[in-house]
């Protein structure tokens, strides 16, 4: 019984990505959408807590958002897989079920 | 696989209601079905058929009404959300003594009953907000 986590603010606004990854069991997958994806940026404070998340499961953050804020791939840390809008269905589909953390 | 969809915030204050709408339309793109979309809090302001984005902005009420009316969709709008926010159709404006109305095409107001029915009923229930 999997969980997609979605992410849609970044770690510098609120603490919503920190709670979703304090959450996270084996087998889930983080998803990070609209202002969430600016997680996926390398060399930042929220960094090493992304990669715990990366060792627990996939972490995957929407392309057109990463596009909209100008994170290219090689900015982002590795192990992350940009995903678009068919791909984060597929993730709802593979997960038993998603939790926003709004 | 049946998805049900939250909207929880109206459009043009957040990127909510533009993320649920591109995952409701690659959804049905894939061969999904969706329950119901079910417009909550400010998300019911998608639901008004007097937006007047200016022409070269995206007009997400009229595109929520396209993707229903193309897909047979059942949109809804939650009533006490909709009638705090001056969202109102023909009924619910005559009951209340309005002189207009304003529900757009495509979208019906209900009540959470439909809410909690979709969850219930859907394969899978993903809730787009702030």
């Amino acid at each position: 019984m999997s969980t997609l986590h979605t992410v849609n603010k970044t770690p510098f606004e609120r603490n919503a990505l920190q709670s979703c990854v304090g959450h996270l069991s084996p087998g889930d997958a983080l998803l990070m959408i609209e202002d969430g994806v600016v997680g996926a940026r390398k060399g930042s404070s929220a960094t090493a807590m992304v990669q715990a998340a990366l060792a627990s499961g996939g972490v995957y953050a929407l392309a057109s958002d990463l596009d909209a804020r100008g994170i290219r791939p090689e900015d982002m840390i590795e192990g992350i897989q940009r995903v678009d809008y068919g791909g984060f269905v597929d993730l709802v589909a593979q997960h038993a079920r998603t939790v926003a953390w709004l | 696989m049946q998805l049900a969809i939250v909207v929880n915030e109206g459009p043009y204050t957040h990127q909510a209601s533009d993320t649920a709408y591109h995952f409701t339309k690659a959804a049905l793109e894939k061969g999904h079905g969706i329950t119901r979309v079910f417009f909550y809090h400010d998300g019911v302001n998608n639901g008004t058929r007097l937006t007047v984005p200016p022409q070269d902005d995206r007009n997400l009420q009229k595109l929520w009404s396209e993707l229903g009316e193309k897909h047979g969709l059942d949109l809804v709008v939650c009533i006490a959300a909709a009638q705090r926010r001056g969202i109102l159709d023909a009924d619910e404006a005559r009951r209340h003594g309005k002189d207009a109305s304003n529900l757009a095409p495509g979208f019906r107001i209900s009540g959470l009953g439909q809410l909690i029915e979709a969850g219930i009923e859907a394969d899978r229930l993903v809730v787009f907000g702030d």
